[in-house]
């Protein structure tokens, strides 16, 4: 082993980056998607719908402390939670799906880090000036100006930060009440904590980890990476057609690549697309945009920057017709992916439909299995769980799918019925008793079945469960 | 990709013979410089710091006899303390209330906050202070004759005021002079095997076993001569004594001729300790927990 030259850094510091603005068809597709993807975040806890007088009337609404997901017309409850675990795997089916075909778009154009890094760089663009005016101001004293600039910068940050920590404990409870309690100082301070981590981590993340949240922090690009293919859509650069790059009027011999550095200037994550693909790129494809640009002044076609798979530019290069990005995205892999995407989701939606509104949970108490009474008959105990997910309190009749002599008791009821108020669960002791000399009074184990049916008739739920007797010696 | 003409820049250099290399060089293999950001190095002294804060905030360090208390004053143990005091200070009007209406009338129906309080706080008193001798599901042993709250045979009441006054005063203790007091003799001192082994047959005839129907009938006289006193004629028994239902399927120390013969040789005499504090000095339970427990019996399914 040797070692030779000067000591180096173990630690390099961020080389800032100043991209530089920019416009075309992706910019405004990427504007369209920051305006749908924040409207949607903060308008949707203000959206009202009416359930009646005694629910929330808040469209979306994750009510932690009842346990209950509101999303307009449907209600989820604890035990329908495969509902969450079904969408979980339909968003990692669809990252499958759209990283095989279109690479990494996600990352490109709806991750919350790229679009709120937008909005800052957007922000910065507007008090500090484009990429020249910022490079001048970084390299500047700290004067007066400089201070000026970078104070009301960080101020118009923060309330962005504060707007985007704000906006999000709205979907935790009523987003009116919950409003005023936080200008008020009568919000729980869990709503106080949240918003205080939230700023801090828009600030943070949005104003100056930016990039590096995507190069070192973030797993997506890594298991994303991995699942891309040479045939997969991506952001890269017509090698064959560009090189070997060069300025200047003569053009004898030489690339339709001017080496104007426009694409690199324009770059969030400060790269070079020509070098080829890179781990840093997040294929926004804000440099298709700024060299599409430079063609069309030069007199050449677009694309020299373009959406293309890996396999395009040997193809291209050996002088093949250009093959269409769709004839990438339509391929087997995709169909694949798409059709268990949806094959779920057809699923889900039909179990939304089925469900009824009634529910029952039977727990057998076994301590003891069963208990003789005087009469020589024996008793078995079932805690009855009863949820009632309709909008009206319901009174419901507990029966037996049985024609043997069973006694069906309520504990503290007298008769076979009990109320459960709306949108609640009611925990009922049931007694089933099985009439001295009967078969499940001597027999070790009988199947039985509870049915519970509302009084309207509108539904009913049953359980399965068992009777355990005293076989006569 | 190899059919690039300008490779990666890295790639570049190390075709060029000039990789940014550490300059280590291991056999001809060198290592590529590719330092860490700075900002992580700096994260990593800011859970160093972090971590020192931590352990002068809250207890940490070990010592021989605990830990640094740490200057915040942290202690779980208090938290706990804290919480039972909140809680107790939450249910105290609940628990007053719970002495102070007429026990019988606390229903479902009537009172659902206080019933549902005492099943609730009940439950907690029954599994701290009953389950031992009448187990964790209330359904007794037999084999000990401890007596199966379940069903619906009580030996002197099922009533819930019934079921107070039991728990309250205890059964056969010399603890509390109200406690349950009833002693059956043994009968082994008194009568001759023969008669031991009619009305033993007896018993099992009237409680609807197998039986030996003569010495069954034998045994009738014998019963209705030494134990109808207590046990009365028709042998329902009597529960202002605590005399058991002998004609019933409910057999507090078992229903075999073994059990039977046993029982009526040697007698038995079952005890339970006073629970009230008020009523004895030896009770442990205030007036509400003994009511909560009483209601939390009562809802078990034999409640009268």
């Amino acid at each position: 082993m040797s070692v030779t030259g000067a000591p180096q850094k173990l630690y390099a510091a961020r080389e800032p980056v100043f991209p530089k603005r920019v416009s075309g068809r992706f910019r405004n597709l990427k504007w369209l998607i920051l305006f749908v993807t924040l409207g949607i975040y903060y308008v949707t806890p203000w959206i009202r719908w009416d359930r009646g007088p005694e629910l929330p009337d808040q469209a979306v609404l994750l009510d932690l402390a009842h346990r209950r997901f509101f999303f307009f017309w449907i209600e989820i409850w604890p035990h329908e939670f495969y509902f969450v675990a079904g969408l979980l795997i339909m968003a990692g089916l669809g990252l499958f799906l759209f990283t095989s075909a279109l690479g990494r778009v996600w990352c490109g154009y709806s991750c919350p880090q790229t679009v709120w890094t937008d909005l800052f760089f957007t922000v910065e663009r507007w008090i500090e000036g484009d990429r020249n005016a910022r490079l001048r101001l970084w390299n500047a004293k700290w004067d007066v100006h400089k201070w000026r600039l970078r104070l009301t910068k960080w101020l118009v940050w923060l309330l962005i930060a504060m707007a985007t920590g704000g906006a999000w404990v709205f979907y935790f409870a009523d987003a009116p009440t919950l409003f005023v309690d936080l200008f008020t100082g009568q919000a729980a301070m869990v709503a106080y904590v949240t918003v205080a981590i939230l700023t801090a981590t828009t600030f943070v993340f949005g104003g100056f980890m930016r990039e590096q949240v995507c190069i070192y922090m973030c797993p997506w690009p890594r298991i994303q990476a991995a699942m891309m293919d040479e045939h997969s859509i991506t952001v890269a650069y017509r090698d064959w057609r560009g090189e070997p790059r060069g300025r200047g009027k003569e053009r004898e011999g030489m690339g339709d690549c001017i080496d104007c550095n426009a694409c690199v200037t324009v770059c969030p994550v400060g790269i070079d697309i020509r070098d080829g693909q890179q781990l840093e790129c997040i294929t926004c494809a804000l440099c298709i945009d700024a060299c599409d640009d430079i063609m069309a002044k030069v007199g050449k076609p677009r694309g020299l920057i373009d959406y293309m798979a890996l396999t395009d530019e040997a193809h291209e290069r050996a002088g093949k017709p250009k093959v269409s990005v769709w004839a990438h995205i339509f391929r087997l892999r995709t169909m694949i992916y798409t059709a268990l995407w949806a094959g779920i989701g057809v699923g889900l939606t039909v179990l939304l439909f089925i469900r009824s509104d009634i529910d029952m949970t039977v727990a057998p108490v076994r301590n003891p299995q069963f208990v003789v009474l005087s009469d020589g008959s024996i008793r078995n105990t079932y805690d009855v769980r009863i949820r009632n997910m309709s909008h009206a309190d319901s009174r419901y009749t507990i029966s037996l799918g049985s024609d043997q002599p069973f006694e069906v008791m309520l504990e503290g009821q007298p008769g076979a019925s009990v109320t459960v108020p709306l949108n609640s669960t009611l925990l009922q002791r049931v007694y089933l008793v099985a009439p001295a000399g009967s078969p499940a009074a001597g027999r070790e184990r009988t199947d039985v079945r509870l049915w519970i049916e509302d009084e309207a008739g509108t539904g009913r739920a049953h359980r399965d469960t068992t009777f355990f007797g005293r076989p006569t010696p | 990709m190899s059919d690039h003409k300008t490779p990666h820049p890295e790639e570049q250099r190390l075709l060029a013979g000039d990789p940014e290399t550490t300059g280590h060089s291991w056999d001809g293999i060198k290592e590529f410089n590719n330092p860490l950001p700075r900002w992580w190095l700096w994260t990593f002294y800011a859970t160093i710091v972090w971590g020192i804060a931590y352990t002068v905030m809250y207890p940490a360090w070990p010592l021989i006899n605990g830990a640094t208390p740490g200057i915040l004053g942290f202690s779980t143990r208090a938290n706990v303390a804290a919480d039972i005091e909140r809680f107790d200070a939450m249910n105290a009007d609940i628990r007053t209330r719970l002495t102070e209406v007429e026990l019988a009338a606390i229903t479902l129906d009537a009172h659902p906050d206080l019933y549902n309080y005492a099943i609730q706080g009940g439950a907690a008193v029954f599994a701290t202070w009953c389950s031992q001798c009448h187990g964790a599901g209330a359904a007794g042993v037999q084999a000990a004759g401890y007596p199966n709250l379940l069903d619906d045979d009580w030996l002197w009441g099922g009533t819930v005021d019934e079921i107070h006054f039991t728990i309250s005063h205890g059964i056969r203790n010399a603890d509390d002079p109200d406690a349950r007091y009833s002693e059956m003799p043994a009968f082994g001192d008194l009568l001759g095997d023969a008669d031991i082994a009619a009305v033993v047959q007896y018993l099992r005839n009237v409680s609807g076993q197998a039986a030996d129907v003569t010495l069954a009938a034998a045994g009738e006289a014998v019963y209705l001569e030494n134990c109808a006193a207590c046990h009365l004629d028709d042998g329902a028994g009597d529960r202002f004594l605590g005399a058991p239902n002998l004609t019933d399927a409910i057999w507090l120390y078992g229903g075999s001729e073994a059990a039977i013969e046993h029982s009526v040789r040697f007698a038995r005499f079952g005890v339970m300790p006073p629970w009230s504090a008020q009523a004895s000095s030896a009770g442990r339970l205030s007036e509400d927990q003994l009511r909560a427990v009483s209601i939390y019996v009562h809802s078990l399914g034999g409640g009268e």
